[in-house]
């Protein structure tokens, strides 16, 4: 029987699973993902963690209870940073993850907490491979061969995000299933941004994105943005924010606003996210300074309503058809 | 030029007198009031942490008041306190004001910026650098008589006969300091303040509970943002020790001095810098335990990232070392009388536990 590690579907999972389940799949390990949101999967992340905490990190602890009596280990990595600029990093709740878990759970499989941090150089993400695949008692060249593979998966999935898939529809169409298409006549273009946690988990969100595309909108996200684009939009900003998916939402507004006409800016953030506060008004600041894109930000949490969130949605849609005096 | 720079605690007194020694004219905001705490919460993003929003609104008192340039710190991140001066340029522009505002970045990730940026301050008045560094020097100094007094004057708050007399003495201390002006006076107030808190009536035989408090520096450091807790708590004959004084965060910040021993004491828990103050927040709650304090009040701003990640790790530091943790989120809506009730009951369960120890050690 082989061993089996848990991954969780929260956090970094939308950003960087292709990568890992392909890794640890060469070594000759059984990936095992946390089921997709559910009412239960949040009540348990509530019980479980902080009050204080955001819903994402709450979904968190949610997903690692789900995985908590399904496998051997549970994949929690301590991402530090995951590319050469070198004054980026990632929320503080990035990086006190595992100790966040390991104090407020018990009852836990062990947990795999190794630290990510690829700033320091090039060889970077190897070494932390290294270290995971002789933990498995793997030998060097299945290390590479699964590290070449892994590689080789996330450039896939880059490619698919690149031709305007959700990572929801990316990751589908990896494993092989079909993806839904949605009919061409759609005349409104919506950047719909946030970090990728709260904008594809469509449970927490009550399934934004599908609810714009009903309404005849096309629906645009920072990840469809190519990582080459958006780091070029690095100089438009007087000083690089430290959180590596605030840069991302950033950018990508920037991009948007500048490149691309979007007709509006709706940026979803989580109730009492720290860095959403400083990313929310930096968008809404430069789309106002550019052209008074308009803009309208929405806030989840535990307990979103659906027929609330659809309110605005269709209040904002209007505004904006007769704006533009669509009919 | 008409210089203005964040309110906290007590240490306008000693910028004040930099300006001023650097050929400007200080623009001291007016002491944060529920005023401007309206003020920045009506201008910042709404879950922007407090700090950011009570220096907003200090900022926008200041300009009423003729301010022409913000002086303030940055920082690295991860915590959000590093991009406060961005985002408050870009809200003040905003607004329609021009008043630009200068953010000190640490001298180790850019020296030259750092050099320019005094240079931009000292140049149009003719200061010379040697001049910059004596005055530097002796705000210094200004600052920590500043930290010293303070720290003095908890010490003897619990201890006090006349409820409230300690408060008057120490503000009567900080006009003594905000008047000193040379070094020698400055040493010279150091000394009467020192007796002066020291000829307080006090009732030594009075046996007081020992809190340590620990938590983000502003609302840690500045008492409209925590509600006056230290003074709370010293009257009702609690001793408190506070983790952190602007003096030696400077220091430790510019090079002088490690938080080694803390972040060693932290180590068990947490061996990764995780931005603000959340590593110092565990590693001097372990501190304190060891040295037999009686608890631990953790400050915070409603939605800082790195107080919310030690609290969970705070409630294990409780479950190694027995010593209770109360954890206290500070926001625009946070009321003195609640406050009140919370400290009350924390100080009566610490008062209870204390004497149930005693009696098995009988």
């Amino acid at each position: 029987m082989s061993i089996k590690i848990g991954i969780p579907r929260a956090l970094a999972y939308y950003a960087y699973f292709p990568f890992w389940k392909e890794f640890f799949q060469e070594l000759g390990l059984e990936v095992i993902v946390s089921q997709a949101t559910t009412k239960q999967i949040l009540d348990n992340g509530v019980k479980e963690s902080v009050t204080d905490a955001c819903v994402p990190i709450k979904l968190f602890h949610g997903h690692v209870y789900d995985l908590k009596d399904k496998v051997d280990y549970i994949f929690v990595p301590r991402i530090v940073s995951v590319n050469k600029e070198k004054t980026v990093t990632f929320c503080p709740k990035f990086l006190g993850l595992p100790n966040m878990i390991k104090s407020s759970m018990t009852g836990l499989p062990p947990l795999l907490d190794t630290r990510i941090d690829l700033k320091k150089g090039k060889g970077e993400l190897f070494k932390v491979c290294y270290r995971l695949g002789r933990k498995f008692h793997a030998t060097l060249f299945t290390i590479i061969k699964a590290y070449l593979r892994g590689r080789k998966a996330q450039a896939r999935y880059q490619r698919l995000l690149n031709k305007q898939y959700t990572p929801v529809e990316a990751l589908n169409l990896m494993e092989g299933k079909e993806t839904p298409s949605f009919d061409s006549k759609q005349e409104l273009i919506f950047a719909v941004l946030g970090f990728p946690y709260t904008v594809y988990d469509k449970f927490v969100n009550v399934d934004i994105i599908n609810k714009l595309r009903k309404l005849g909108i096309k629906v645009l996200t920072a990840e469809m943005v190519p990582p080459k684009i958006l780091l070029q939009q690095a100089k438009k900003v007087p000083k690089n924010l430290f959180w590596n998916f605030g840069n991302q939402v950033v950018r990508a507004a920037l991009y948007y606003l500048d490149n691309f006409k979007v007709d509006g800016i709706i940026h979803v953030t989580a109730f009492g996210c720290g860095p959403d506060a400083m990313v929310d008004k930096m968008i809404e600041l430069e789309a106002k300074q550019r052209g008074k894109v308009p803009f309208m930000s929405v806030t989840i949490d535990e307990h979103t309503g659906e027929a609330g969130l659809m309110t605005r949605l269709e209040a904002f849609v209007d505004m904006l058809v007769l704006r533009r005096g669509l009919s | 030029m008409k210089i203005t720079f964040p309110y906290m605690g007590t240490s306008h007194i000693a910028f004040k007198m930099l300006v001023k020694d650097l050929g400007h004219e200080p623009v001291v905001p007016p002491k944060p009031s529920k005023r401007t705490l309206t003020y920045g919460t009506q201008y910042s993003p709404e879950f922007a942490c407090l700090p950011f929003k009570i220096l907003l609104g200090s900022y926008l008192e200041a300009i009423e008041k003729g301010a022409e340039l913000v002086i303030t710190s940055g920082g690295a991140g991860p915590c959000r306190a590093g991009y406060y001066g961005v985002l408050h340029q870009k809200i003040l522009q905003d607004l329609g004001y021009d008043t630009k505002i200068m953010v000190m970045e640490s001298p180790y990730r850019n020296i030259f910026d750092f050099l320019g940026k005094i240079k931009a301050v000292i140049g149009p008045s003719g200061v010379s650098w040697w001049t910059f560094i004596k005055m530097f020097k002796k705000a210094w100094e200004k600052l920590k008589v500043l930290d010293e007094t303070e720290f003095l004057s908890h010490q003897i708050r619990p201890f006090e006969v006349n409820k409230g007399e300690t408060t008057k003495v120490f503000n009567k201390c900080l006009e003594i300091i905000d008047e000193a002006y040379t070094l020698a006076e400055i040493l010279e107030a150091r000394e009467i303040t020192g007796k002066m808190l020291n000829n307080i009536p006090q009732d030594r035989n009075r046996r007081v509970l020992k809190v340590g408090i620990v938590g983000e520096i502003y609302v840690v450091l500045e008492p409209f943002a925590n509600h006056d807790i230290e003074t709370t708590l010293g009257e009702m004959g609690v001793l408190t020790h506070r983790s952190i004084y602007l003096s030696d965060w400077t220091r430790e910040n510019t090079g002088y001095e490690s938080t080694e021993s803390v972040i060693k004491a932290a180590s068990p828990y947490i061996d990764e810098l995780f931005g603000g103050h959340g590593i110092c927040s565990v590693g001097h709650s372990v501190l304190y335990a060891k040295k037999g304090f009686d608890g631990v009040v953790q400050l915070a701003p409603f939605s800082c990232i790195p107080e919310i990640v030690a609290k969970p790790i705070l409630a294990k530091v409780t479950e190694d070392h027995g010593i209770p943790v109360l954890t206290i989120f500070l926001d625009e809506q946070t009321g003195k009388a609640g406050l009140q009730t919370r400290l009350e009951a924390f100080v009566d369960l610490l008062a209870q536990k204390r004497s149930r120890l005693e009696e098995i050690a009988i």
